[in-house]
């Protein structure tokens, strides 16, 4: 079993102002873990981007002791400033080099591609680029009003179904994604898991499963997994 | 690879690359570490890198990248210093369409826009 990266450098302090890891995050090292030897040996990422990084556990844990790679790098971004930092000490704390880090403030993946008005093809720099994507997302359902903050509201807040950040989203991963690349998504059940998956391949022609569940408190989460129709993943 | 992406911006050959103004750069020293180095190389912009770079004032870049890259190790030295020890810590990007100013703090790009903006 791989160990949990060491958070021991964060404090309650940042905790006030960074989302800190919960059995959200903790499902999705799961699933990471459980696709080890695919993610090392198919996938053998370059380039793995995480929106929404928050503290930093999830890009640590793949890099540092999913993939151990010192080729690949990673680029994160999140809105919040303080969860930048994080990710950042996060990231160094548990061994990863610097030089493999690119850490971005923006909302998801704005200023990565062209103008939101501007064709949804319109992402010359990361245009099938992107070998392992990861969201875990703001999906609890909450008033519209409440999403948009840049502070660690904007963690959670996910507006009507929890969809709303998501859906802005979803769109882009077939855009990002290489040919042999894999999305990794965190959901609940009011986000209607069943329907993103029909979505995904009926829009994108993405193939999704649900390959992790687990029932936390009130929260039913699953882990849904995407590939390109031509590169569904052999277990 | 930071884009401008303010809207009705949609000019790809002026929103990319942003041009740096006003930067602090600071030179960390690390490992150079070729694999890393290669993959990159198949995935980077390099006109904008190579422009990024000559109006930086650092180690000039070819304008094209070598034929056989990975045993070239002068040019290799010089690629892992601009890409891989060269941080800007603080400055501003400016896109050369609309000027839209892009801030860089503490070696955070923030490409945050205004609602009004998006």
């Amino acid at each position: 079993m791989l160990s949990t990266p060491d958070l021991g450098h964060l404090t309650t302090s940042d905790y006030r102002r960074v989302y800190e890891p919960a059995e959200d995050s903790f499902l999705l090292l799961d699933a990471l873990e459980a696709d080890q030897v695919y993610l090392r040996d198919q996938v053998r990422p370059r380039l793995c981007i995480e929106v929404g990084s928050g503290s930093g556990v999830i890009t640590a844990f793949l890099a540092t002791r999913v993939l151990q790679s010192h080729k690949t790098q990673y680029l994160t971004t999140d809105i919040n400033p303080h969860a930048i930092l994080a990710t950042r000490q996060t990231c160094s704390h548990n061994g990863l080099d610097s030089s493999q880090l690119t850490c971005v403030q923006t909302d998801l993946l704005d200023g990565l591609l062209g103008p939101r008005d501007s064709a949804p093809a319109n992402c010359p720099q990361l245009d099938g680029q992107v070998d392992v994507l990861l969201f875990n997302p703001p999906y609890v359902v909450t008033p519209s009003s409440e999403v948009g903050s840049q502070g660690i509201e904007a963690a959670w807040a996910g507006g009507i179904d929890g969809r709303e950040v998501l859906d802005r989203f979803l769109p882009l991963v077939p855009l990002l994604l290489s040919a042999h690349g894999v999305f990794y998504l965190v959901a609940i059940e009011p986000n209607r898991p069943a329907d993103i998956i029909q979505h995904m391949d009926q829009c994108y022609g993405l193939i999704g499963h649900t390959v992790l569940k687990r029932k936390a408190g009130c929260e039913h989460l699953s882990i849904l997994r995407f590939t390109r129709r031509s590169a569904v993943a052999t277990e | 690879m930071l884009q401008c992406h303010v809207k009705g911006c949609n000019d790809p050959s002026l929103s990319f690359p942003l041009q740096l103004k006003d930067v602090e750069l600071e030179q960390v020293e690390t490992e150079q570490n070729d694999d890393l180095l290669a993959n990159l190389l198949q995935k980077i912009d390099w006109n904008a890198l190579q422009m990024t770079a000559t109006e930086l004032g650092l180690a000039s870049l070819p304008e094209t990248i070598p034929d056989d890259p990975d045993s070239d190790e002068a040019f290799m030295i010089k690629l892992h210093e601009v890409l891989m020890e060269m941080n800007i810590t603080q400055g501003k990007m400016e896109c050369r369409g609309c000027g839209h100013v892009y801030p860089i703090k503490d070696g955070i790009p923030n490409m945050l826009l205004a609602e009004h903006e998006i």
